[in-house]
């Protein structure tokens, strides 16, 4: 069903961090980004249809005070309606790019003032969506940094400080199309599995609080008012936005899932878990019952491999890549 | 990233580092009527491992440790290690030393990248505190010691929660990234493949607190239960049956970070034609500062808490050597790859004159001392008439 394609080198091996893959599809001139965070540094490349790679560049966390360089811990592309973003965290700041990372647009530090002096927490900022012309980025506190986005050039301006995670965030997700009925935009999760549920606007507006009873959730994904949350724990779950109420859950995997990805045209959920396996599910709603229902469609073991970051390709969800910790090339499978 | 794990890597790795030396002690080990002078007997041996214990698990020294802080370099845990190494009457060449590192990192790295959990990290190490327990059995004192250091690990990570564990694991595994050397033990049990990577199971128990995969269930508005789906997952796995203790005393259910050295198992490791990422590798080494100045302070004030007990001035250090011929110690010296060279940083005490008296003393206790002149003597011998471990 799948085979694997041409895998794509890397310079530096995957971090063994979660959504450790960000993927930019540009079909006007039938090229792929790839973004993949190795360390103190992040990798992007420009890939051709076959998976030639054409150009690459590494990105590096702005230095600060501090004992080492700092480590990056993740690398996204925001696809605003107008602009294309390139946004990097790290345990120093926040850094904004023009897509192909050639220009530093925006640079937001860390207020070390935030970490208590004998802070027994590592200061750092993970998360990483953009919802409208927000872009949202989580923080080690649980805050959720909203920042508002010009049409063009550097004017970014923080708007709004959301505090509802008690713990460090993990993963932020925002709806890719807006469905009528709908008022979730934005889904943010934690490290103590909690999931928060945002209305956008000019002020963001919380709408529900799923508990995650302690086990991380590492990755999370929202399509058609459904959230689709990865566990620690292996789990994958999904939850009514609006309501929280819990519609499916899959015993997807023997370890933690590190990521998730949606091909929202199809309906295809991708999950990528420590355990060396990737699977894809289909996901729909029922019309006579409201009901959520979710199918297997694939699994793919990378032997050996404890995976990282996994994306879909293109927007029909028949190709995906996936990274692995220490592994210093990005793998591609495809089913055309 | 996480501030937690310095105390974690540093127990561990000097775990792994005592089943080493005691293995080779172990070997070389020669009844105390027939030794001569010159020879290892039991009580050398077990006068190293005392030694080492009594410096690792030094009250303020552990103290120091267990304060959250960020991990340190490669370069300045090494130097740690060669320190540790040298608390006691023994001595290592470069070599040995380079060797025994090797072990030392490769043994964690397989034991981190098998947790079945995060928070197992916790028991890997109870793990190792068992069996460092039972090296200094006979000797109370010591043995209070690491209880003590045991009641401070329980009291620290007890209530860390599962995402603070995650980012632990996560932490040890940038580490050890990269890292590729292959080890006979390891080759010899399948459980790293002749590419220097771990094998990573497929079957067995899931961790405590998953389930088997392969079941989908979907529930109503109600949360009723609607369907529930089974799906191939591709592993063949069980439920765990138990989970292991962590307190002071238990069963710890988990055999990584037990002691997989018993005397007549092998110890060579092979680097050469590991690293295929030379890039990533060598863009560590030839960072223009090989111990950042604030690295330098924080070591120091580590180091400060270590006691280190001297030979006395009568007392030969002895040479232990990690390979099994002295030839074959030269020659790994000379063949060690660019790339895994773990050099020992020299701190010279008077190169920042704005150093507060207290920290140059420290610092002038870092230098690794020339070796007596009857240092080779214990080794030499014996050595060339040893079979291949």
């Amino acid at each position: 069903m799948f085979r694997r394609e041409r895998s794509i080198p890397l310079r530096g091996s995957a971090a063994a961090l979660g959504n450790n893959l960000c993927v930019l599809h540009l079909p006007v001139c039938n090229l792929t980004h790839f973004g993949v965070v190795h360390g103190p540094s992040a990798q992007l490349l420009s890939v051709a249809p076959e998976g030639v790679p054409l150009a690459q560049r590494q990105l590096h966390a702005k230095e600060g005070p501090g004992l080492s360089s700092p480590l990056i811990t993740q690398v996204h592309w925001c696809a605003l309606p107008f602009r294309v973003l390139l946004v990097l965290t790290s345990h120093r700041g926040i850094q904004m790019y023009e897509s192909d990372g050639s220009v530093m647009v925006y640079w937001h530090a860390l207020d070390s003032r935030d970490a208590s002096p004998d802070s027994t927490q590592a200061v750092f900022a993970r998360g990483i969506a953009s919802c409208g012309h927000f872009i949202c980025v989580g923080m080690w506190s649980g805050r959720v940094l909203v920042f508002d986005i010009p049409l063009k050039g550097p004017n970014i301006v923080l708007s709004e400080e959301l505090a509802a995670h008690p713990a460090s965030v993990t993963d932020i997700a925002s709806e890719p199309a807006q469905e009528p009925d709908c008022m979730a935009d934005v889904v943010t999760a934690d490290d103590s599995g909690l999931l928060c549920v945002w209305w956008s606007g000019p002020e963001f507006k919380l709408l529900t609080r799923i508990p995650g009873f302690g086990v991380p959730c590492n990755s999370v994904q929202l399509w058609k008012g459904i959230v689709a949350a990865g566990y620690g724990n292996g789990q994958v779950r999904l939850y009514e936005a609006s309501t929280g109420a819990l519609h499916v859950q899959i015993n997807a995997h023997a370890r933690a899932v590190c990521a998730l990805d949606l091909a929202p045209g199809v309906g295809k959920l991708l999950s990528a878990a420590e355990d060396t396996f990737v699977h894809i599910w289909k996901l729909s709603k029922s019309r006579e019952s409201g009901c959520t229902e979710v199918e297997h469609c694939h699994g793919e073991c990378v032997p050996d491999t404890q995976l990282c970051g996994a994306r879909f390709c293109d927007p029909s969800g028949s190709s995906f890549a996936v990274t692995g910790y220490d592994l210093t090339e990005i793998l591609r499978f495809s089913s055309e | 990233m996480s501030v937690r794990t310095l105390p974690l890597l540093f127990l561990n790795l000097g775990g792994e580092m005592l089943y080493i030396l005691d293995q080779r002690l172990r070997a070389q080990n020669i009844p105390g009527d027939k030794a001569r002078r010159d020879e290892w007997t039991e009580v050398d041996r077990k006068r190293v491992l005392h030694d080492i214990v009594l410096t690792m698990f030094n009250k303020s020294f552990i103290e120091e440790l267990l304060k959250p802080q960020e991990l340190y370099s490669k370069k300045a845990l090494r130097t740690i290690y060669d320190r540790l190494a040298h608390a006691s009457i023994m001595r290592l060449n470069q070599a040995s030393m380079d060797k025994l590192y090797d072990l030392m990192t490769m043994a964690l790295k397989y034991q981190v990248l098998l947790c079945p959990r995060p928070k197992d990290v916790l028991l890997v190490t109870y793990n190792h505190l068992d069996a460092i327990k039972g090296l200094i059995h006979d000797n109370p004192p010591l043995l209070h010691l690491v209880d003590e250091t045991f009641r401070q690990l329980i009291e620290v990570y007890g209530c860390l929660s599962a995402g603070e564990f995650q980012l632990i694991r996560q932490t040890l595994l940038t580490f050890f990234q990269d890292l590729h050397i292959r080890v006979s033990i390891f080759l010899k049990d399948k459980v790293q493949n002749s590419n220097g990577r771990f094998v990573l199971p497929v079957t067995g128990p899931v961790p405590w607190g998953t389930e088997v995969p392969g079941l989908i269930r979907m529930f109503n508005s109600k949360g009723e239960e609607v369907r529930r789906v089974k799906f191939p997952h591709g592993g063949n796995y069980v439920i765990a049956p138990k989970e292991g203790s962590f307190e002071v005393y238990g069963d710890r259910v988990l055999k990584l970070g037990t002691n997989m050295y018993s005397v007549n198992r092998p110890m060579e490791t092979h680097t050469s034609g590991t690293s295929k990422n030379l890039a990533s590798q060598t863009q560590q080494s030839i960072a223009p500062n090989p111990l950042a100045k604030e690295e330098l302070n924080f070591l120091a004030r580590l180091m400060g808490g270590m006691e280190i007990t001297k030979p006395s001035g009568s007392e030969p250090g002895f040479r232990l050597n990690l390979f099994t011929t002295d030839e074959e110690e030269e020659q790994a010296a000379l063949t060690r790859p660019e790339e895994l060279s773990h050099e020992v940083v020299n701190i010279q005490a008077t190169q920042d004159q704005q150093r507060n008296q207290e920290l140059a003393r420290i610092m002038g206790e870092f230098e690794v001392k020339d070796q007596p002149r009857w240092s080779a003597s214990k080794g030499d011998d014996l050595l060339a008439m040893m079979d291949e471990l």
